[in-house]
């Protein structure tokens, strides 16, 4: 289901990192032999038997991450972001895996499109990719594509991505028929009726500045209705970039009761406010929007006990001049891909908000099992997929540091805490820095 | 005796101000608004006299770039930079580049490129404003960006007020309507409170933003609650700003008939105000609107002085000096 181009794959000695694994619960300062795309031996003093050798000492390293939701631009809009500079961001960011998103141009609604991607990501992808299928065809939600079709061409899930499913009659047929290929339903829950003319979230922020209100309920009235579907067809069912406090408590009393839903949650709704907005910059413009700090705080605790399982970017480039125009004339979306991890060590590892384990297990494992993805795991026998994180470095978010074709970044300017100093995936070294 | 030090500090050459915009009110302090206000009271005596004209900003440019319909505003504009004899330009969006596609920043760039002195730009987005300050040298003057802010109407009608009561510090005002849609509201809120006056926020629950009290006012659904006010200020029913089917009220008829303006629902001797263009039968009552105690021909004035000491601060600092203010004798 993850698809990447081929490439050497290296023979290496970490020595002396602090190993993070929450899934295997190592929390230990070891050496790490990779022998041609597999963790070989854990240890100490390890014997370097000519592979490559990269000190780790005062490094973090860690399963590399997973990124449930990436919108890469291809097809359509190469100009944005294509696979090539897109993979390359993720592998710059830490990720060995990330997910792409079907609103793309034609939508990824046809085993045909699929297949075509597929076998791009083949010859382009420096880090493996997979990709949902939309539910609905052109994702305008009238009629079911042919799911069962698309799973076996490889589709990961299915989702209709910036699109809610607005008729709850097809939500409920899309829960039933999705059930026969095994795959989740991934949904963007918005009811277009009261986000319509939104660009910011409603209360204070929107009522002073005069934008059109995106109040959150329009946000949980559909949560609470998907999921009343989920627990009635007894489905799966996964909910896309999380932001409202009364979505995370409509998850956690459904879960309570049994329906296996699962939820993520974005790096700028758990770090940023609607208050960010006042700058009136249109690179903290995205769909759902920052929220109030009730609603921060609900997502930060959440993905802290594991209600949301899930860190996901929601990396949407856009091209320069699309995004330099006033703010309600801009699209929806921001860049994440190279920023996730410093971003949340900032703002909410290193403030104690939340714990390095914590933050790479939800980063990593969780969103992995969300999709049914192997988990990247430190252990013998693993395919080698490993993150070296340096916590104690600080690096200022310019746009020439951007791999990512578009700089469309809600944290330009700003200095975080936190670098990624090599991503290998399935025993590629993919970046170094 | 201690060494004699040399202040190196006071020795450099004091940095270049950041350039200066009025682009919303808050960006203003009370003094800014008290030497505005104090400059408009200046100009306001000039104009008493025979020959109107002052040679102020003679030289300087003036262009004017309005992409949304407006009489009063893009009128007093042109005319405040004609009475300082700065040369102006108007451009409006309807037949020129806008419609054949070029975007805002481009827009910018292409006047800029005039060395303009001053640029007023009034557009139906909210931070158009901010975004031709990035793009242009020119000092930028807001007047109008979509729902947010109009800072020159916010300043005309403290100097309406300010010229009626003497003060603006402890007055009451209502503001009536659909405060939603209003960047006027959000304006005179700021303004308002900022200069120690007391805001009623009064209309239908849904043309209330929800949050708005966090601004510092008072909000309430009743009609009557305009009753304890010194000045009443009626917003325009915005009908060209309702999304379709929105369902904001259903009906004008109802509308007026819960929260029009009339007479029987006014004090004797409460001031009204209405920054135009007015409804008349819609939210005000043509009895309210042409009775003494209405002060909407003096915004209208006002808003012509306000805007000549906007141009004039934003262009010089601080206050005019008197000798600046002589007639010019004009050929």
């Amino acid at each position: 289901m993850l698809y990447a181009k081929d490439g050497r794959q290296e023979n290496l000695l970490i020595r002396d990192a602090r190993v993070v694994d929450p899934v295997e619960g190592v929390d230990a300062t070891l050496d790490v032999r990779v022998d041609a795309g597999t963790i070989a031996q854990l240890g100490t003093s390890l014997d370097p038997n000519g592979h490559r050798i990269v000190e780790g000492a005062g490094l973090v390293l860690a399963p590399p991450f997973v990124d449930p939701r990436v919108d890469l631009r291809v097809p359509g809009r190469e100009n944005e972001e294509p696979l090539a500079s897109g993979t390359r961001a993720a592998a710059a960011g830490g990720y060995c895996a990330i997910l792409a998103m079907p609103n793309t141009d034609p939508v990824v609604d046809s085993a045909a499109v699929l297949g075509a991607l597929t076998q791009d990501a083949r010859t382009e992808a420096e880090v493996p990719v997979g990709f949902l299928a939309a539910i609905t065809k052109g994702t305008d939600g009238a009629e079911l594509t042919e799911m069962a079709e698309l799973a076996l061409q490889g589709a990961v899930g299915f989702t209709d991505d910036g699109h809610p499913i607005v008729a709850p009659g097809l939500m409920r047929r899309a829960l039933q028929y999705g059930a026969v290929t095994g795959r989740p339903l991934a949904l963007h829950c918005e009811e277009p009726t009261l986000s319509r003319g939104g660009h910011i979230h409603e209360g204070p922020v929107s009522a002073e500045l005069g934008f059109g209100g995106y109040p959150a309920v329009a946000e949980s009235v559909m949560v609470e209705r998907d999921l009343s579907l989920a627990a009635y067809e007894e489905q799966p069912l996964h909910l896309l970039h999380l932001s409202a406090r009364e979505s995370v408590d409509a998850l956690s009393r459904a879960q309570a009761a049994g329906v296996k839903a699962t939820g993520e949650v974005t790096p700028h709704h758990l770090c940023r406010t609607d208050e960010a907005v006042r700058t009136l910059d249109p690179n903290l413009k995205m769909n759902p929007p920052l929220r109030g700090e009730r609603d921060r705080e609900a997502l930060v605790a959440a993905l802290r006990d594991g209600t949301i399982a899930a860190v996901a970017t929601d990396h949407a480039p856009h091209a320069r001049h699309e995004k330099e125009v006033p703010f309600e004339a801009a699209p929806f979306g921001v860049t994440g891909l190279e920023t996730a991890f410093a971003a949340l060590y900032t703002y909410l590892v290193a403030p104690g908000l939340i714990p390095l384990e914590t933050l790479l297990e939800r980063m990593s494992a969780g969103p992995a099992r969300i999709y049914g993805l192997d988990q990247p795991r430190i252990a013998v026998g693993a395919p080698a997929n490993l993150v070296l994180l340096d916590t104690s470095g600080s690096w200022q978010v310019t746009e020439a540091g951007f791999r990512s074709r578009s700089v469309n970044s809600w944290l330009l300017g700003e200095t975080l805490r936190g670098q990624v100093r090599m991503t290998v995936a399935a025993g590629r070294v993919v970046h170094e820095g | 005796m201690g060494d004699i030090r040399v202040m190196r500090e006071d020795l450099r050459p004091p940095a270049e101000p950041p350039k200066r915009h009025l682009i919303a009110i808050n960006d203003l302090s009370r003094d800014d608004v008290e030497r505005l206000l104090a400059t408009a009271r200046t100009f306001e005596r000039s104009l008493e006299r025979e020959v109107k004209k002052l040679p102020t900003l003679k030289g300087r440019l003036v262009i004017n770039v309005f992409y949304e319909s407006s009489t009063r505003t893009s009128s007093s504009f042109e005319l405040a930079a004609k009475r300082l004899s700065a040369d102006t330009m108007s451009i409006k969006a309807s037949g020129s580049s806008v419609d054949k596609g070029e975007s805002l920043k481009d827009t910018a760039i292409t006047l800029g490129a005039y060395d303009p002195d001053v640029i007023v730009i009034r557009h139906p987005q909210i931070g158009a404003p901010q975004l031709v300050a990035r793009n242009t040298q020119a000092h930028i003057v807001n007047a109008g960006d979509g729902k947010n802010q109009h800072p020159t109407q916010a300043l005309l009608d403290l100097y309406t007020m300010r010229c009626e009561f003497g003060h603006v510090d402890g007055l009451h005002v209502a503001i009536v309507g659909d405060v939603l849609h209003s960047r006027v509201a959000r304006s005179n809120i700021q303004a308002l409170t900022l200069l120690g006056a007391r805001v009623t926020l009064v209309g239908p629950p849904s043309l209330l933003p929800r949050g708005i009290e966090a601004m510092g006012c008072e909000v309430s659904t009743e009609i009557e609650a305009i009753a304890a006010a010194d000045v009443v200020y009626i917003l325009r029913m915005q009908r060209e700003r309702m999304q379709e089917g929105a369902n904001y009220v259903p009906s004008l008829r109802e509308y007026t008939a819960r929260w029009g303006v009339t007479p029987e629902r006014l004090r004797p001797g409460q001031k009204v105000m209405h920054p135009g263009p007015m409804n008349r039968g819609v939210e005000i009552d043509p009895r309210v609107a042409d009775a003494a105690d209405a002060l909407i021909e003096t915004q209208v004035r006002a808003g012509l002085v306000t805007r000549m000491a906007v141009l004039y601060d934003l262009l010089t600092t601080g206050p005019v000096p008197v000798a600046v203010v002589e007639p010019l004798e004009v050929a």
